[in-house]
């Protein structure tokens, strides 16, 4: 019997809201919900978009998702969702889905690098970049093969193309996107913590008092975490502060109880200001006990340049920079100490007019005494900071001091659980390590700190840059589980685990992704990969990495759903798996981590990056890669072939063979009354019934084991017993998300603290102490001693268990406004469109809502350029310009002097305008600052 | 050449105008904007309709001064120059009328159809209903059904179904009767044949070069208007005149043509309806 | 014997009665059209429109603030449309009122069909425009298909609003469904609302579930008989204010008549 449409609507929302609030439902419409849903599978998977990390229910219906619904049992949103969760089902079937590889060729079917793409095989494709990957390693060694990884990878592919990259190529150029969005935060974590990720939870939210939010606009970019917020202050609104710090007003303004607005990069002076008010006239604030215990006090250089192109480097000599572009690039070598800063600098011996000589970033730092940190506060005073800190001119400076000093206080009262949040304002900062360690000196010397209700809390923008970018690591740095590629014996844990010969890893990683554009630039890198990524839409000063790209003799890969700019400027284009195509896990801010089933079969031939990567591994075999390699400077890795003998392989080994289908990987069965796998498709391990025909020229039919499985567990074997547990994988399906240390079957909420990490409670008793807490993380815990100035004595001293604070003073960035160009202008997000925009942009009603990228700007300034609210206008600054019209009225309200631009819209590139500075310790691109002007167009 | 010398420049008016106009809202154009309802000039003179703006103050409108200046701008022009110029030089309905009566002589519609007889007096019935209806409705009665007012709208703003409108003008001057809409009953032709009927500028017979072939009362819309061809010499001066010469050019013994009333003919016409 | 009448005058007052009959089905068949197309209560009109029954009076469908508009808002109705034929108008869902601080459609308006002073404010003694004071409707919000009334964090219609805080502010609620979340409810206020319909444009459900209606149709009316006794601004509302007699079946008759009247009260 038909069901009416309206009659099916009502039946099926009346069963789901009611599910959702565990109220039961009259017998019969309970019975029409399931007739209509009787040909749905539900089936709980993670929303796609931010690092919140929503659970989400997916319906599929003919091998297409149908529909979409928050989970009620998700503990992150319980059945709620933002409105890009809303859209997951829709993301995946934009009309022009890329459904086949694509490589230019000229008329005769060759490659050609400029001719027009044109549909090939998959095996064709694979030929090519075994061609070029072949012709690049014998070009520049494997420094000469990059890949622009990604924070929204699932755990299995950033495992995978990690494993094939850094064990196969033996090259560490591979770097995520998550480096533009949370490296800052990371080198903050190891400075101070030894160990990455947050220590706090979401549910610091529901036990906070006060929320402060550092460069965060969470009511646009973590919706469903501002929804929680929002309901702890309606719960005890005049107990429950909020106080929004920020460089314009937006949208999470709507609920703060204080607004600041401060000028650009002031944060560290505010940091600091807060410490002092702690250290000098609040002294019987700070918890000594704790700090004694738990703290020591540490300093670094402050000449440490900006991350720009140093001089003497390649393209620089060959003129590819214009004079415009090189009077900012010139202050990387040495620049001028300005009034603004000269106060900061005085305890580092510096004065206003002062030439700094810029060292390359380094991460090095020492311990120093309380008295030297307090010396560093000193200048910190209310006066100075109002006076470089205030980001309005139209506010009296006595209304911005009381605000600072309520801010202070509310830090500062005792009993008082404060919670940081802090996302990209904090990151994407010149000096984006400092302000984050300078956001934990605060919480530290209040014992604020990895207590429920309290601590300072990174916040990160995308789904998996915990989870995959940071956990995996793959960061050209880094190894799994907070391991490092310089390290030795990580390496060598490392290869062990991967079975590959002593040696095979490449020390050296410091391609992260600004540097392996910049050596495409320089003709080093001859072959890069885009994988889940943008990388030509959201890298600062783009057009010289697309002109890159476009005009030199390399080879570009991009693997994606969507025709972005990325897979415009490539060379090859292969049609990818989406999120809910293919198996997959990722990991959230609060270190959930949440897997979901394969639900449809990809679009078109496409095949997920994992795939991918496991193809390309079959065209490599022991002795194309793993003889002796050139690095640069003269380095080499060595010739492990007779290593590899002695292992049991030979030189016709496949690296396929090794780091994939290896004996480990076929003990994972594919079993059809696994109750995990059960009626669920699987197109890497099983094939499907679209019959692909794959990288060898015939139908795929699967690889016979499960591979995702073998990924997952192989990865997690790192971490556990490391403070980094993952439960096993079968565990996953049937939870909704954990948060990992998972010991003994249990999530943990607080790291660190004794009370609620075994791994604190552990490396507690193992001291022998009777602590609060224990910040076990083992990177950089013993130091030499010194001053502010420098290292006094090199002993290094231990400081096991303990964490870091650092004296890290206000400085200028590197670009600031001046009379050629007035206004500073920053970028962000909205949060209707995710990232670049390639899914959302798809989605029409998302499209609809905010189908332009605007110039937000204050009306007096508007007016002083002639410009009208919807003029279109030139934003432009030594780089580059783009064109966007005028909202002088909208979500966004700079203060007068600033712009801000989102950068979602491909036509509203606003990349090529931003300036490609970065924090010289985490070469995380500060997106947020540069000098503009702005014209009538 | 000479013998089409004035149809081309009616309609290099007609759809210059027209061109104008399209220009205006499609790229900008400052030179004409709007339409034939109102329009700005070089954004500065105003110019409208004044049948439109009787109907409006009959519907009870107060209306700014601008509309005003510009419907009497319009009105001084067609009532001391133009006469009913309007209705061959610029209303875009001619063309389609126009191409009827050209298709109906060339099939010979009017020499097999009976003729049904129709007032001429209609249009001006019309325009009074259109102005007692304005009042009624509170609306611009006619311009909510004039299909000249939706032929240049829709030319410059889009069309719609006024399309329909056109079609059945063109099918019943074709197929129905002679010139029934210019001729008939066409309120704003009623109403410029009022305004014009004391224009300076006219047709002007002369009776001693005329053969009376008659092909100018063969071509006329308004044919009452040549009464006087091959009878007596002096101009056209019945308001319903058009101005559009056809007369003229299709005279092959220059018995037509343009002139100037002269203020003498004037008196003997005042004499004339006075007698 | 009855004379016949002569010929003529029998044909002329015959002619004569035809004109009538003909000319009265014409009025009829006309004003009812008319009356048809006028009739489009839901149409939302330019910025500082007049009165809908005064807007058809005095729009002379010239299309000039059609052409002054930079986003092409705003159309001339054709005929179909069911709206009255010529004039202008605006579908927010396909292109919003974008708000234009020099509001440039207004100025060129021929007739006073869109009324300059409507729009404009007095800052230090100059006339400026002032687009917050148009008023061509009011955005309306279907709570059940709202999906922000769901819980979900969406308020595209809140961000998209020019008078953002004004026009919709949010409303925070607890949800008590999940215990720690808040739904953020877009609220409109029809005193600030223009009409503009960005946030009908921007609105991510299938159909708008905030859309703009005219002020005749959304807005309803207190009566001026009581005004709120603690807002002062309120009795501007009475200034227009008289008393009157007040009829309901109940006292439709005069008191005579009613006291008259026994019916089987005995």
């Amino acid at each position: 019997m038909a069901m009416e449409r309206r009659d099916f609507l009502k039946s099926a929302a009346a069963a789901s809201a009611a599910s959702a609030i565990g109220m039961s439902i009259p017998t019969e419409a309970q019975a029409k919900a399931d007739a209509a849903q009787s040909d749905w599978r539900w089936d709980k998977a993670a929303c796609r978009f931010c690092g919140t990390g929503c659970g989400i229910m997916l319906a599929t219906k003919d091998e297409r998702i149908v529909a979409v619904k928050g989970d009620p049992a998700a503990p992150v949103n319980r059945g709620l969702n933002c409105i890009k969760g809303y859209f997951n089902a829709k993301i995946m079937y934009g009309a022009d889905r890329l459904t086949q590889p694509l490589l230019r060729m000229n008329s005769k079917g060759e490659f050609d690098k400029k001719g027009k793409f044109a549909p090939v095989s998959w095996e064709r494709a694979f030929d090519e970049m075994e061609v070029n990957i072949k012709k690049a390693l014998k070009a520049s060694g494997p420094e000469g093969v990059g890949v622009f990884a990604s924070g929204q990878y699932t755990v299995m592919e950033g495992y995978a193309a990690q494993k094939m990259m850094k064990a196969g190529f033996r090259s560490n150029a591979i770097d995520p996107n998550a480096r533009h969005c949370m490296a800052s935060a990371v080198v903050g974590f190891y400075q101070t913590f030894g160990i990455d990720e947050p220590s706090g939870c979401y549910d610091d939210i529901e036990l906070t008092d006060t929320i402060v939010s550092w460069g965060s606009n969470m009511a646009e970019m973590h919706p469903i975490l501002w929804s929680r917020v929002t309901d702890r202050k309606l719960t005890d609104p005049d107990r429950v502060k909020v106080i929004n710090m920020s460089t314009y007003r937006h949208r999470t303004s709507d609920l703060a109880d204080i607004e600041i607005i401060f000028s650009p990069n002031t944060d560290l002076a505010l940091w600091n200001y807060i410490a002092k008010e702690i250290v000098y006239n609040n002294p019987e604030s700070i918890d000594w006990d704790f700090v004694k215990k738990h703290i020591i006090f540490a300093a670094s250089p402050v000449n440490i340049g900006y991350g720009l192109r140093r001089a003497g480097e390649k393209s620089l000599k060959d003129g590819k920079y214009t004079a415009l572009e090189m009077e900012i690039i010139d202050k990387e070598m040495k620049k001028v100490v300005s009034e603004k800063e000269a106060p900061a600098l005085k305890p580092y011996g510096y004065k206003a007019g002062d030439v700094m000589e810029n060292n390359p970033g380094s991460l090095a730092h020492w311990e120093v005494s309380f008295e030297e940190y307090k010396k560093f506060l000193e200048p910190y005073t209310l006066d100075y900071v109002a006076e470089i800190s205030k980001g309005d001119p139209n506010e009296s400076i006595e209304s911005f001091k009381a605000k600072l000093q309520t801010l202070a206080d509310l830090y500062i009262e005792k009993g008082r659980k404060v919670v940081s949040f802090w996302t990209m304002g904090m990151n994407q900062h010149t000096r984006g390590t400092w302000v984050n360690t300078l956001a934990y000196n605060v919480h530290f010397l209040l014992n604020k700190q990895a207590r429920p209700g309290s601590g300072a809390f990174s916040l990160t923008g995308q789904p998996s840059a915990c989870g995959t970018a940071r956990e995996v690591g793959t960061f050209c740095h880094r190894l799994p589980a907070d391991m490092m590629v310089k390290n030795p014996k990580h390496r060598a844990i490392t290869e062990k685990a991967w079975k590959i010969p002593d040696g095979t890893l490449n020390p050296v990683g410091n391609q992260h992704i600004m540097k392996i554009h910049r050596d495409i630039e320089d003709g080093v890198v001859k072959f890069a990969w885009v994988n889940v990524c943008n990388p030509y839409q959201d890298t600062a000063s783009a057009s010289h990495w697309i002109k890159a790209a476009r005009e030199m003799d390399n080879f570009i890969v991009t693997s994606d759903g969507y025709p972005g700019i990325s897979a415009k400027v490539s060379d090859l284009i292969l049609p990818s798996a989406m999120i809910y195509e293919k198996w997959g896990a990722y990991g959230n801010a609060e270190r959930r981590t949440q897997h979901w089933r394969q639900q449809v079969l990809p679009v078109g031939d496409s095949m997920s990056d994992t795939w991918q990567w496991v193809e390309l591994s079959k065209r490599f075999t022991v002795k194309d890669v793993w003889g002796e390699q050139p690095l640069r400077g003269n380095k080499k890795l060595p010739d492990v072939m007779a290593k590899a003998k002695e292992m049991g392989y030979n030189e016709d080994t496949t690296m396929f063979e090794i780091l994939f289908a290896n004996d480990r990987a076929k003990s994972y069965k594919l079993d059809a009354n696994d109750e995990i796998q059960a009626g669920y498709d699987n197109s890497e391990c099983l094939g499907d019934s679209r019959n692909v025909v794959g990288s060898d020229g015939k139908v795929f039919k699967g690889y016979g084991f499960f591979l995702h499985k073998y990924l997952f567990e192989e990865y997690a074997d790192f971490g556990r017993g490391h403070a980094h547990d993952l439960a096993p994988f079968d565990v996953y399906h049937k939870v909704r998300g954990l948060k990992w240390p998972v010991v003994d079957g249990k999530e943990t909420q607080w790291r660190f603290n004794v009370k609620y990490d075994p791994y604190a409670a552990k490396a507690n008793k193992d001291a022998g102490t009777n602590n609060s807490h224990a910040f076990y993380g083992k990177l950089a815990k013993a130091l030499p001693q010194g001053d502010l100035l420098g290292v006094k004595d090199p002993a290094k001293k231990s400081l096991a268990n303990k964490a870091k604070i650092f004296a890290r003073p206000y400085m200028d960035p590197p670009e600031m406004p001046d009379t050629a160009y007035p206004l500073w202008l920053s970028t962000g997000r909205v949060l209707e469109h995710w990232h670049s925009g390639t899914m959302t942009m798809r989605v029409p009603e998302l499209y609809r809502a905010v189908p332009e990228a605007l110039c937000y700007m204050h009306p007096a300034d508007a007016k002083g350029l002639g410009l009208k609210r919807g003029d279109l206008a030139w934003v432009d600054s030594r780089r580059g310009q783009v064109k966007a019209r005028v909202e002088t009225r909208g979500r966004n309200r700079p203060p007068q002097g600033l712009v801000f631009v989102p950068w979602f819209d491909e036509k509203v590139f606003i990349n090529k305008v931003c300036l490609d500075a970065t924090c010289p310790q985490s070469k995380q691109t500060d997106f947020k600052k540069c000098a503009v002007k702005v014209t009538k167009a | 050449m000479r013998k089409i010398r004035y149809l081309l420049m009616r309609r290099f008016t007609q759809i210059g105008i027209l061109v104008l106009y399209f220009g205006a809202n499609a790229y900008g154009w400052k030179i004409l904007q709007g339409n034939l309802s109102a329009s700005s000039l070089f954004e500065t003179v105003p110019l409208a309709d004044p049948f439109a703006l009787l109907q409006m103050l009959f519907a009870g409108a107060v209306l700014a001064t601008d509309v005003i200046v510009g419907a009497l701008i319009i009105a001084l022009f067609y009532a001391v120059i133009g006469g009913r110029a309007f209705c061959s030089w610029v209303c875009p309905i001619n063309m389609v009328t126009d191409l009827a009566n050209w298709l109906r002589r060339r099939l010979g519609i009017s020499d097999v159809q009976k003729r049904v007889y129709m007032s001429r007096n209609v249009r001006y019935w019309v325009m009074a209903m259109a102005l007692l209806l304005s009042t009624a409705m509170g609306l611009a009665a006619f311009e909510i059904i004039s299909p000249i007012a939706m032929a240049h709208r829709g030319l410059v703003f889009g069309m719609g179904f006024g399309i329909g409108a056109l079609v059945i003008i063109f099918l019943f001057d074709l197929f129905v009767h002679e010139n029934a809409w210019c001729g008939y009953v066409c309120p704003l032709g009623g109403f410029y044949s009022i305004l014009g009927k004391f224009s300076l500028f006219r047709v002007k017979h002369d009776a001693e070069a005329c053969t009376l072939c008659m092909k100018c009362k063969e071509v006329c819309p308004e044919k009452e208007v040549l009464f006087m061809i091959g009878k007596n010499s002096g101009s056209v001066l019945m308001g319903a005149c058009t101005n559009c010469a056809r007369c003229i050019e299709v005279c092959d013994d220059d018995a037509l043509d343009f002139s100037i009333r002269s203020q003498l003919e004037q008196t003997i016409e005042q004499t004339k309806e006075k007698a | 014997m009855r004379k016949e009448l002569p010929n003529d005058r029998r044909k002329f007052i015959l002619s004569m009665a035809r004109g009538v009959g003909l000319s009265a089905m014409g009025a009829l068949v006309w004003s009812a059209y008319v009356d048809e197309v006028k009739a489009a209560p839901l149409i939302l009109r330019p910025p500082g429109a007049l009165d809908e029954p005064d807007f058809l009076k005095t729009c002379i469908k010239c299309g000039l603030c059609v052409e002054a508009c930079p986003y092409d808002t705003l159309m001339l109705a054709q005929p179909g449309d069911n709206n009255p034929i010529g004039t202008p108008f605006f579908v927010p869902r396909d292109i919003p009122c974008y708000m234009c601080d020099d509001i440039p459609c207004v100025p060129v308006c021929p007739t006073g069909a869109l009324v300059q002073d409507s729009v404009t404010t007095e800052v230090e003694d100059e006339l400026t425009w002032d687009i917050t004071k148009i008023d061509m409707g009011l955005a309306v919000v279907d709570v059940e298909s709202c999906i922000a009334f769901w819980g979900i964090q969406c308020d595209a219609c809140y961000r998209a609003c020019p008078l953002m805080d004004e026009a919709i502010t949010l409303q925070y609620d607890k949800n008590e469904r999940t215990g720690k979340h808040a739904f953020l409810k877009p609220i409109v206020h029809a005193d600030a609302c223009t009409g503009c319909g960005l946030c009908e444009r921007a609105c991510v459900t299938k159909k708008p579930a905030i859309y703009v209606l005219p002020n005749e149709v959304a807005l309803g009316e207190v009566g001026d008989h009581y005004i709120k006794g603690w807002d002062k601004a309120d009795e501007s509302r009475l200034k227009d204010a008289k008393g009157g007699t007040t009829v309901t079946e109940r006292s439709n008759r005069s008191a005579v008549d009613s006291l008259n009247d026994t019916g089987d009260l005995y």
